[in-house]
């Protein structure tokens, strides 16, 4: 199946079965490997992109549901909101393996598009998704206020 | 915006029908919070032996199925043991989800078999006003029934969702290893009906 | 003091591996322990050099320095988190005078002589000895470099190399000349390489004991540091493996027919680990997998279930099992006691579940092979990969990447996730990259879990509350046993890795007793974060709080009686008080906890504040935690691994459980074996205790403490004890 897909502003023309998870067509195709498999069934956040600037898990969304819309990845990131997160994701060193922190950083950007100012419960609401095995909530949750009160 | 677009729309409230039964019309509007005890409905309001008839669709609407979308707090259920939704999963403001952690970031309009991840058309959490979890017979009929708390839906109407709806649907094909609603839909709407043409008599409280 | 073998991975030898003998792990198991082992005091191996090239200054195999004036550091060690690059950069970034700015970090390639780890004797990481065992080596290997940078520019001002100043990358001198250390990179290479380079005073240290920014943190934050899940090459294919569903399962026959249908599938082939796909995608080959129909013969497979082997094991708790430790009286001291308590602990199955499933790139041409993968034990691995693939060790490249995680997982004797590749490589038989991936179903359920575990602890009181008797019996699988690390991990019928923590309890207690039933079973079993003290820290610092509670003494005062020839314990445990404000009154339902545990050489106290959720499962609120780790060479870092750790530990003592069920494990995923959330992560506070000890390990001992912690909290607030693991298992309830 041929589709157009505005992947991280770029127009792209993207084969494949209607079926393919988005992460394997980022990954595989695109080469876009800053999307991190993790568990393949909504269960990690790992692979946690923006369809339409909304936070997805692109292991469950198909190529299919793509057609005609736009996806930002970590490597697409850009705006004030993206660069605080960033800038205060170095400031305090949050990253220990790293390999969930694209997803963490994609649902942080997510959340602070949306409500500029969280609270802890909201980040506890919008960030319970995104599993981190080394354990670095604590950093990820100053630096979202770090992020929120430098925008 | 976009996920706005894909809610369901609430049936228009249509006139109210002639649907007999003296006690069920007047129900309390008590306001349903999670924290609330059961609404308290007089027993002088119920007719009795037909109420019976809302046995069957009572139990229907407590499968898990169905209940775990219909909490009568912010948290969705899982499974069959009906545990509050992994990931702090909570309802949001328009039942979609909370910000970044919307149903449809994980679910489609079909069950994704490879992942296991359940998917149905419109995907979401009943209103907070349609939440059952812990109701007896008597206050699911009328929370049921309640066109304040339905989303304006008539006994019609009702039928009508639990009939047609997808995702009403979905429930009897869940897919996976999870439990369909029980007993099949065809029959389950022959009980729905024979409710609704009996004038959708609610049980009494005490019951 | 030595450090115990019990703490340290102990290793095959350095002597490479004759790739004509079927099995490097058959040779190393045959070594001594003399041969074997290294010394865990440092040692500064400064022999050969970084692969140079032009105009570079390489001095040693640790850094090189290019004219274009970055400051490469070459890392010994597999970063899976815990900070090993940015340690090592420190280290040099600080004797050589270099900027931050400048430094770059790259893995070093497989080589036991050159990169051993000076706590084991050939390359590789665990036991937090990480940092430990570089910091003077990698000290020297700066100061080695600055020397003769010095030196050159001495010789090419006509200075005296006494006058000359380096700082943050800048040489000088008071004559108004300066360069840079790139500039001066090639002149410094002609000097000779200083035999013992003089190192900083502590008081002049720049970067050591104050935050380096984490060399990682730009290519982890903006999605281009590259895990070998990572790794694109032109015509790469990605293999998948049906693994056996019960452990000791063999493959009986299988149906490839579905499977070859999928679009993008190659290949498959039958490999000792099961059925492999490989395809050109990873969808196919994840596809693929799936379709593929195995019949498995289950006839030597493990088909006991985890309530099976804990009554089994509990069945061994009532006689006296091999001894770890024994001093005093015991039986009469139990008779003359006034009051005895006894209870007994449980501990599950654990999966180490590191966010990057297990995973290994390989190509192999039949004459030399490339290997990328997160190795951990590098010298096992490139070992087995030669003797697997039949090749001499300088035809065999093992590129050491990025590991999403590892928490041991990746420290494997069997080298399993690179020795399937090799089988896969050297099956298929095309000369084309091949990467090969586990699902997280496949980990989950794949074993080398920590094992369970069963406890008994039997304490006597006298009259006046003081513990005069202690009998510690534990029943479990050993970690060691079967392979080459049981020759020096396991002594006399005691795996050092079961009792660790256990038979070094800290606490004066006159009549003492630990012993140890090894268990024999079907699940692979491996170490875990923080290995013995997952569990040992568990009982005894939850029982010593039972028996303070049943002597009516505050639990802090209860310790400091027992520890008084604990110094460093005492100082983590006091220094957590006071910053807890211990004894300080709490609102209505939320109670206090402590806990202290010494593990890898340091100590570590955690005062918890916890309440219970409306479903009487513990919520935790607060954790502060203290730290004696010698010198924090870099305190930021020290502090986010208490951070982790804690996450870690508390993880596994909240809900964390893998079980079996007629031989299979009933989890496959995050669902089913739940890991910690953001909402459920407590504020961590973490205070280092002042040192100027040697620095000792910070990746592990943040984990195992929060548990008994919290464990104590609920004991004084409800009066539950918490005898078996993970709390989830109980609802906690107010005791009237």
């Amino acid at each position: 199946m041929a589709m157009t897909v505005t992947i991280n502003g770029k127009k792209t023309s993207v084969d494949a079965d209607p079926e393919t998870p988005l992460l394997w067509v980022l990954r595989d195709e695109l080469k876009l490997t800053g999307t991190k498999f993790g568990c393949g069934a909504a269960l990690c956040g790992a692979c946690t992109v923006h369809l339409d600037g909304e936070a997805v898990r692109s292991c469950q969304i198909q190529a299919r549901d793509c057609d005609g819309r736009e996806v930002t990845t970590i490597e697409g990131l850009s705006g004030d909101v993206a660069k605080a997160v960033q800038n205060a994701w170095l400031k305090l060193d949050v990253v220990q393996c790293g390999y969930c922190q694209p997803g963490q950083i994609m649902s942080a950007v997510g959340l602070l598009n949306q409500i500029p100012k969280p609270t802890d419960d909201d980040i506890n609401k919008a960030m319970d998704g995104n599993v981190c095995r080394c354990a670095t909530y604590h950093r990820i949750r100053a630096a979202i206020h770090e992020a929120a009160n430098s925008a | 915006m976009r996920w706005l677009r894909s809610f369901p729309n609430f049936l228009p409230v249509v006139a109210a029908l002639a649907i007999g039964g003296a006690g069920f019309l007047l129900q309390p509007s008590a306001h349903i919070s999670p924290q609330s005890a059961p609404v308290q409905v007089a027993a002088a309001h119920a007719a009795a032996p037909s109420g019976d008839l809302f046995a069957p669709v009572a139990a229907v609407l407590r499968h898990p199925r169905c209940m775990n979308c219909h909490p009568r707090d912010d948290r969705p259920r899982q499974g069959d043991d009906r545990h509050p939704h992994l990931q702090n999963v909570v309802r949001g403001e328009d039942n979609l989800g909370f910000v970044n952690a919307r149903c449809t970031a994980c679910h489609r309009d079909e069950n994704n078999n490879f992942s296991g991840v359940p998917g149905a058309p419109n995907w979401h959490l009943a209103p907070l006003s349609m939440g059952w979890n812990g109701l007896g017979d008597a206050d699911l009929c009328t929370t049921l029934k309640d066109e304040s708390k339905n989303g304006g839906k008539d006994i019609a109407a009702l039928v009508e969702h639990m009939e047609k709806d997808a995702l009403v649907l979905w429930g009897w094909a869940p897919g996976g290893d999870r439990t369909p609603v029980t007993p099949p839909h065809p029959e389950f709407i022959t009980q729905l009906k024979a409710w609704a043409d009996a004038g959708a008599p609610c049980p009494t409280a005490a019951k | 003091m030595t450090q115990p073998l019990t703490k340290i991975f102990a290793m095959p030898p350095v002597k490479m591996p004759d790739a004509s003998r079927r099995s490097f792990l058959k040779i190393s198991g045959g070594v001594g322990a003399g041969l074997i082992l290294g010394l865990a005091a440092p040692v500064a191996n400064l022999g050969g050099a970084a692969v140079a090239k032009g105009a570079e200054l390489a001095p040693n195999p640790f850094l090189k320095i290019s004219p274009d004036n970055v400051v490469t550091v070459i890392i010994k060690h597999l970063d899976k988190g815990q900070g090993a690059a940015t340690g090592l950069a420190t280290l040099v970034a600080e004797e050589l005078d270099a900027s931050h700015e400048q430094i770059k970090t790259e893995f070093a390639p497989a080589d036991p002589v050159k990169y051993k780890n000076s706590a084991f004797g050939v390359q590789g990481v665990g036991g937090s000895t990480g940092l430990s065992n570089s910091y003077e080596q990698y000290r020297s290997a700066g100061a080695a470099a600055r020397a003769m940078i010095v030196a050159a520019a001495a010789r090419s001002w006509g200075v005296k190399a006494a006058e000359i100043t380096v700082k943050g990358g800048v040489v000088s001198h008071a004559s108004g000349k300066s360069a840079t250390l790139g500039e001066l990179a090639e002149k410094a290479a002609a000097e000779a390489v200083p035999d013992k380079p003089v190192l900083k005073d502590a008081k002049d240290f720049v970067y050591i004991g104050k935050k380096f920014a984490r060399v990682d943190s730009p290519s982890k934050v903006n999605g281009t540091a590259t895990y070998t899940f990572d790794h694109q090459f032109d015509g790469m294919l990605v293999a998948t493996i049906a693994r056996p569903p019960m452990f000791g399962a063999k493959v009986a026959s299988f149906d490839a027919s579905d499977a070859e249908k999928i679009k993008g599938v190659v290949k498959v082939l039958q490999v000792p680990q099961g059925i492999a796909v490989l395809a050109e995608t990873t969808w196919a080959a994840l596809q693929a997998q799936r379709a593929l129909k195995v019949t498995w013969d289950e006839s030597a497979a493990e088909k006991r279930g985890s309530d099976e082997l804990v009554a089994e094991y509990k069945a061994l708790l009532d006689k006296p099992g091999a001894v770890a430790k024994e001093t005093g009286k015991l039986d009469e001291a139990f008779k003359s006691a006034a009051k005895v308590i006894e209870a007994d602990f449980e501990f599950p199955y654990l999966a180490h579940a590191p966010m990057e499933p297990m995973d290994c790139v390989i190509q192999f041409d039949g004459s030399k092979a490339d290997i990328w993968t997160g190795s951990q034990l590098q010298t096992v691995d490139h070992g087995t990969a030669c003797a697997t693939l039949g090749l001499k060790p300088e035809s065999v490249n093992l590129h050491t990447v990025w590991a999403g995680g590892s928490f041991g997982r990746r420290a494997i004797a069997d080298a399993h996730y690179v020795k399937e590749a090799c089988d896969i490589a050297k099956s298929y038989g095309k000369a084309v990259p091949i990467k090969v991936i586990w699902t997280r179903e496949d980990d989950i359920k794949g074993g080398w879990y920590r094992p369970i575990y069963v406890h008994r602890i039997k304490a006597g009181l006298d009259a006046q509350g003081n513990v005069v008797a202690w009998l510690h019996r534990i029943v479990g699988q050993s970690i060691a046993a079967g392979t080459p690390f049981e020759a020096v991990m396991v002594k006399d019928g005691v795996d050092g890795t079961s009792v660790e923590g256990a038979n070094n309890l800290p606490y004066a207690i006159p009549n003492m007793r630990v012993d140890l039933h090894t268990t024999k079973g079907g699940v692979p079993v491996l170490w875990w974060r923080s290995v013995g003290s997952t569990h040992t820290a568990q009982s005894t610092e939850h029982m010593i709080d039972i028996l303070a509670k049943e002597a009516g003494k505050d639990p802090v005062e209860f310790r400091l009686a027992l520890l008084k020839d604990k110094p460093r314990h005492v100082g983590a445990l006091k220094l957590a008080v006071e910053k807890s404000g211990w004894g300080s009154p709490l609102p209505e339902g939320m109670y206090r906890g402590v806990a202290v545990h010494e593990s890898f050489a340091s100590y570590v106290a955690n005062v918890v504040e916890v309440s219970l959720n409306d479903d009487g499962t513990p919520k935790v609120h607060r954790v502060v935690c203290t730290i004696d780790c010698g010198v924090a060479v870099n305190p930021d870092v020290v502090a986010a691994q208490m951070e982790g750790g804690i996450g870690y530990g508390l993880g596994a003592a909240l809900k964390g459980a893998i079980t079996l069920k007629g031989g299979t494990v009933e989890q496959g995923n995050f669902d089913g074996y739940d890991v910690l959330r953001m909402s459920e992560m407590p504020k961590v506070e973490v205070y280092i205790v002042p040192s100027t000890e040697a620095p000792t390990g910070v990746g592990e001992p943040g984990t195992p403490v929060v548990g008994p912690a919290v464990a104590n909290a609920l004991l004084w607030g409800t009066g539950v004890r918490t005898t078996v693991l993970p709390m989830n298992k109980q609802k906690y309830k107010v005791q009237s």
